[in-house]
């Protein structure tokens, strides 16, 4: 069965330095059991391909059904250094939202 | 003591909504009103306004601010304490007292906390052994020494606690973590000690869902967003905390927004690193322990928290000149909207480059179309995109080819592809770039000042 991501979790990011943060929250207690299953750090650093260019790394908070992704070297050098359009990486939980996967 | 403190956020960054601390204090009831001002772009330029002015330095919006809220907070006892007071915390703390003045008020003590500005003691600091290398990238601090704007340590909650244990009314500080903010008023009302880590991270934690503002309350919020009520007249979020750590976050019941799990959860998440190490000077926050239970509409009850205790270290946010950058945009309409747009990107950089500038990069959106999501964005048929914004960005040390760059612009409208407009506001000016350098400077080495102004102070 294929799972979009954005059908089961919200969520939130931002900066930290060059690094983005995205917290994906599912929406129930199931939702947190697929995500904590399937999304793990090599398939969102496969999903942000060209766009997030260090490595990923992956938190649990199952007390609020969330993880959280560290997005190193992402936003072309962070804070008034970054050229980009989204240089804080406010819409990269979207983006990561777009995903789907088969579970 | 006190069984039950309510402290109310009322601003999220300098920039947010003016009305938000008025409606904090006025439509319903509070002890504290919190305001977090500094970004950490804004130290830098603070650190400029003050070395043009030295009776400037610190968020000019608060004294304004102060006019309209100090006769309500003096009249309901709200204390206030808020970060804004920048570079120039003692100048802030006399512009609110002339307010004070101005408004017949005639008792008023309001506390600075200084010693955040290492800004003019960096060499005395590196050679005490602190070599306040990059945090991420391991540099040495001798690399941009000469091109510092500003360096300020972040303070936790206890400069704080000591002024209010000295009768502040007002607290204005420089550099402090948001979260202290919050934290302080919990820890000085409720008596809790600086061993207390598991009471001192529901405060910081409480402090973290309110230091972004209506963020925390059904602004920004990617869940179900349009069934968030009433917007226009969103309440920011308020915490409700009790002297055992459990903490109610909560809004004014007439304002707008909304308070539930969700909107909580996105705050908690906004911006952490690794959640069960959340570093304050305060106590390290186990974001893995909080417990969100959604008590009644609008109020969630945030519980269970557990944290140890803080390392020995502040953080310091020093800023760096690292050179300049400018940035352009003009709009292309259908037909071809995205292939004229790329058009004219290709022929801008081919002009850029015969002139021999020197940039360091060259950074093109094509808003509308992939400049949030790039590789991921869905492909539009050329055919159905009714407009594309191209933007170009140039970065560089040398400021001639950044001026330069600004001058090309323009002249894209009548040499380049057609269908063009939206070029406003004339050429594009160089601005500086402010680079981030975040160190650790051993907690010895800082000592938070704190000193009391009243109306007799001033003249």
């Amino acid at each position: 069965m294929k799972i979009k991501l954005i059908e089961i979790a919200h969520g939130r990011s931002g900066d930290k330095g060059d690094a983005a943060n995205i917290g994906i929250i599912a929406y129930d207690n199931k939702g947190y059991e697929i995500i904590n299953k399937y999304l793990n750090a090599g398939k969102v650093k496969e999903h942000f391909k060209g766009i997030c260019l260090g490595e990923v790394e992956r938190y649990e908070l199952p007390n609020i059904r969330a993880l959280n992704f560290i997005l190193h070297n992402t936003l072309g050098g962070g804070g008034t250094v970054s050229l980009k359009h989204d240089a804080q990486g406010k819409t990269l939980a979207a983006a990561l939202l777009r995903m789907e996967f088969e579970i | 003591m006190k069984e039950k403190i309510r402290i109310a956020s009322g601003q999220g960054f300098w920039g947010d909504l003016i009305e938000a601390p008025y409606n904090q204090v006025t439509k319903g009831n509070v002890d504290y009103l919190v305001m977090d001002y500094l970004a950490e772009v804004t130290m830098s330029i603070l650190q400029k306004q003050k070395n043009k002015n030295p009776k400037l330095g610190y968020a000019r919006d608060l004294p304004e601010l102060m006019q309209r809220i100090l006769p309500v907070c003096i009249e309901k006892k709200i204390k206030v304490i808020t970060n804004g007071g920048g570079v120039n915390a003692e100048a802030c703390a006399e512009a609110i007292l002339q307010v004070a003045k101005s408004l017949s008020i005639k008792d008023l003590k309001v506390a600075v906390v200084l010693g955040d500005n290492i800004k003019d003691n960096i060499d005395s600091v590196i050679s005490s052994g602190c070599e306040l290398n990059n945090m991420e990238t391991g540099e040495s601090i001798l690399k941009v020494k000469d091109k510092i704007l500003s360096a300020n340590v972040y303070f936790g909650a206890m400069p704080i606690v000591q002024s209010l244990t000295q009768g502040a009314d007002i607290v204005i500080t420089g550099r402090t973590t948001d979260t202290g903010l919050t934290l302080a008023p919990m820890i000085y009302e409720f008596g809790w000690k600086e061993t207390d880590y598991n009471l001192l991270s529901a405060g910081t934690i409480a402090g973290h869902i309110l230091e972004c503002g209506g963020q925390a309350s059904g602004g920004n919020f990617l869940g179900d967003w349009k069934s968030i009520p009433n917007l226009e007249e969103i309440g920011f979020p308020i915490a409700e905390a009790s002297p055992d750590g459990e903490i109610i976050i909560t809004k004014h019941e007439s304002l707008g927004g909304r308070v539930s799990f969700e909107t909580i959860a996105e705050q908690l998440v906004y911006e952490i690193g690794d959640p069960k190490k959340y570093i304050t000077p305060d106590c390290v926050a186990d974001f893995t322990s909080v417990q969100l239970n959604e008590i009644a509409p609008n109020r969630v009850k945030v519980f269970g928290i557990t944290g140890a205790e803080p390392t020995e270290f502040y953080k310091v946010s020093c800023s760096y000149s690292d050179g300049y950058s400018a940035s352009g945009s003009l709009t292309y309409s259908w037909p071809e909207a995205l292939t004229k747009a790329r058009a004219a990107d290709k022929i801008l950089r081919s002009r850029l480059q015969k002139l021999n500038l020197e940039f360091d990069e060259i950074h093109t959106d094509l808003i509308g179309y992939d400049a949030c999501h790039g590789p991921l964005a869905v492909q539009i048929e050329e055919d159905k995109i009714n407009e594309v914004m191209l933007r170009v960005s140039v970065r560089g040390k040398d400021f001639n080819s950044i001026e330069r760059f600004g001058k090309e612009i323009a002249p894209l409208i009548l040499t380049g592809p057609p269908g063009v407009t939206g070029f406003a506001g004339g050429r594009p000016k160089p601005s500086e770039v402010v680079a981030y350098w975040p160190a650790l400077i051993p907690k010895k080495l800082v000592k938070p000042e704190v000193k009391i102004f009243s109306l007799k102070d001033i003249l």
